[in-house]
């Protein structure tokens, strides 16, 4: 798998970063340089091996249903750039 | 039920083909990853831990209850539910969402295929295939129209657990796409795993449409987004049919895309910031580890189910002799099935269902009162039948005293005592008021005699008029008829 200039651009697009383009041509040779890494992977032989989400052998936990947090609105916009009565306030996004 | 669904065209006849993804919030306290309340309409960002806000180092962590609900709606709806399932992130950005990423289930959700049965009129059914459901987090909440130019956010919904129920593409008209939303909403209802609230958009619905000609291949579909009443869903369907077949029909081919429908306009139109927005980059949620259901838990909660509509339907019909369409309207919330129950005990069941499917059913909405809230209690309602069927008074008065019971929350017996209503089936006094009658109108008498058939109708009249109205109206023609050809 190989990337070229257009898809790595609009990966960029899509994770909402801007790239000049004097560093796509570069940015498209480390990406692939990744993908080459993660390709030897597959010269192993995985067919007979359930895939592996843990190595620790827990399970997911689980959480009771009783309300234990929030009730601090003040905390929760205290990093905001803009707050108004309790809202965040960001430039308008409508359809 | 009339033949299948068919749309005219200029170049014949289309059949129109529709899925639904209907987004129902779970029935819990507590977020699906987080501590904080579900409750609805609290102040701004006061129901938001640090989790839903996405600050960093946040870790989820899941409710059990909400998995819970998720597989017995599962089991509901008579699906497979999967003992394994994975948290994936559906990455997408928009102001309402702080973390950048929904979690999601893609390729293992936990719930697999199952099926809905839709009464249909006519006491018809059809079974619609469900695909799939996944347990989701729902996003926050954007307000455009407070402020020239900010949008203002509230998280409380932020992190509310979901579960998309995705459906077959089996649905093949807006009125089978009302149903079947119905349906589902009356089976999440009776398991208590959403209150189907569409106003407060506790049930969501996107709808995928596409037309063909009936046996051809699907054609290309496109998605209506977020619809939150039965009525709008219909709309929708049946404007976006049409503009596809224009489209085709003026050689034109459809884009796939997401729309919206305005319901002001009653049109759909396309959301077209969202075209290239479609790459979801899924992956599986590092900080979740997969989800492990315990079989003998699975079997607790199939047992642990109530009895549901299907199941009551069918009971009502062979133990009732209700009809498939009384039946229907019956057990479509359980609350109703339940009064209905209390109200048929030891009564005539059918006269019962007729009692309140038509008079009950009409004073409550004309007002628009709930029937939890009804003035007639189902006892009360039960008393009134008891004296039509011991004929204390006919079902004309009884209408009669109904309406007095609505409006004062009298019972029955009280009010046919305090107004005299009792019906008079005592064949010597009917006698007498006939004889009167008779003797009041020698004209007409002769008249009848004569030939003028239709003056019966004239006696009945008088007679149950000299009776107020109390006297047993079937005795009353009974005897009018002897004594006339005597």
């Amino acid at each position: 798998m190989s990337l070229d200039k257009a898809t790595v651009a609009s990966i960029a697009t899509l994770a909402r970063l801007r790239v000049p383009d004097d560093r796509l041509e570069p940015m498209v040779d480390e990406l692939n340089n990744i993908l080459g890494w993660i390709e030897q992977l597959s010269e192993v032989d995985t067919d007979t091996v359930a895939p592996l989400a843990s190595v620790t052998g827990h399970s997911l936990p689980l959480r009771e249903d009783v309300v234990t947090d929030g009730g601090y609105p003040d905390r929760v916009t205290a990093n905001a750039p803009e707050s108004v009565h309790g809202f965040y306030a960001v430039p308008k996004v409508v359809e | 039920m009339a033949g299948p669904y068919r749309i005219q065209g200029e170049t014949g006849e289309w059949e129109v083909v529709l899925g639904l993804e209907v987004h129902a919030q779970v029935t819990s306290h507590a977020k699906l990853f987080s501590g904080s309340s579900t409750t609805f309409g609290a102040e701004p960002n006061t129901q938001v831990s640090l989790v839903d806000a996405a600050m960093p180092g946040m870790l989820p962590v899941i409710n059990r209850e909400c998995v819970e609900q998720a597989v017995r709606t599962g089991l509901a709806l008579r699906a497979k539910i999967n003992l394994r399932s994975v948290f994936d992130r559906k990455n997408y950005f928009y102001a309402d969402l702080p973390q950048g990423y929904q979690i999601s289930q893609y390729k293992d959700p936990i719930v697999g295929e199952g099926e809905i049965v839709l009464d249909l009129p006519g006491g018809e059914t059809k079974t619609v295939g469900i695909e799939r459901l996944h347990l989701e987090q729902d996003a926050g909440k954007s307000l455009h129209d407070q402020h020239p130019t900010k949008s203002y956010i509230d998280l409380n919904r932020s992190g509310v657990a979901l579960m998309e129920i995705v459906s077959k593409p089996d649905l093949r008209s807006p009125e089978e796409a009302a149903f079947y939303v119905k349906k589902l909403r009356s089976i999440l209802r009776y398991i208590g795993t959403c209150d189907g609230n569409m106003q407060e958009g506790s049930m969501r619905a996107d709808i995928n449409v596409s037309v063909r000609k009936p046996g051809d291949p699907l054609g290309t579909r496109c998605e209506i987004k977020n619809m939150n009443s039965v009525r709008f869903i219909q709309q929708a369907i049946e404007y976006e049919a049409r503009r596809q077949i224009e489209i085709i029909e003026g050689g034109g081919s459809i884009d796939q895309e997401t729309r919206l429908f305005d319901s002001s306009r009653g049109e759909t139109r396309s959301m077209r910031s969202k075209e290239d927005a479609h790459d979801y980059r899924y992956f599986p949620d590092p900080d979740l580890l997969p989800l492990e259901l315990d079989p003998s838990r699975v079997a607790a909660l199939q047992a642990g189910l109530p009895e549901l509509p299907d199941a009551k339907k069918a009971r009502f019909m062979a133990g009732f002799s209700l009809s498939s369409y009384d039946a229907a309207i019956l057990v479509e919330e359980r609350a109703t099935a339940d009064w209905y129950e209390v109200l048929a005990r030891g009564r005539d069941a059918k006269l019962a269902a007729n009692w309140m499917i038509t008079e009950l059913f009409g004073a409550l909405n004309k007002p628009g009162i709930n029937l939890a809230d009804s003035p007639v209690s189902a006892d009360a309602l039960g008393g009134l039948i008891d004296l039509i069927a011991d004929g204390t008074i006919s079902g004309r008065q009884a209408k009669d005293v109904f309406a007095e019971m609505f409006e004062t929350g009298k019972d029955a017996a009280a009010i046919v005592e305090e107004k005299g209503l009792k019906q008079v089936s005592d064949s010597g006094a009917i006698e007498a008021l006939i004889d009167e009658v008779l003797a009041d109108n020698p004209d007409k008498l002769a008249e009848y005699k004569a030939g003028k058939d239709k003056l019966f109708g004239f006696f009945v009249g008088q007679t149950m008029k000299k009776s107020q109205g109390k006297a047993n109206p079937g005795m009353v023609n009974e005897m009018l008829k002897a004594k006339l050809s005597g």
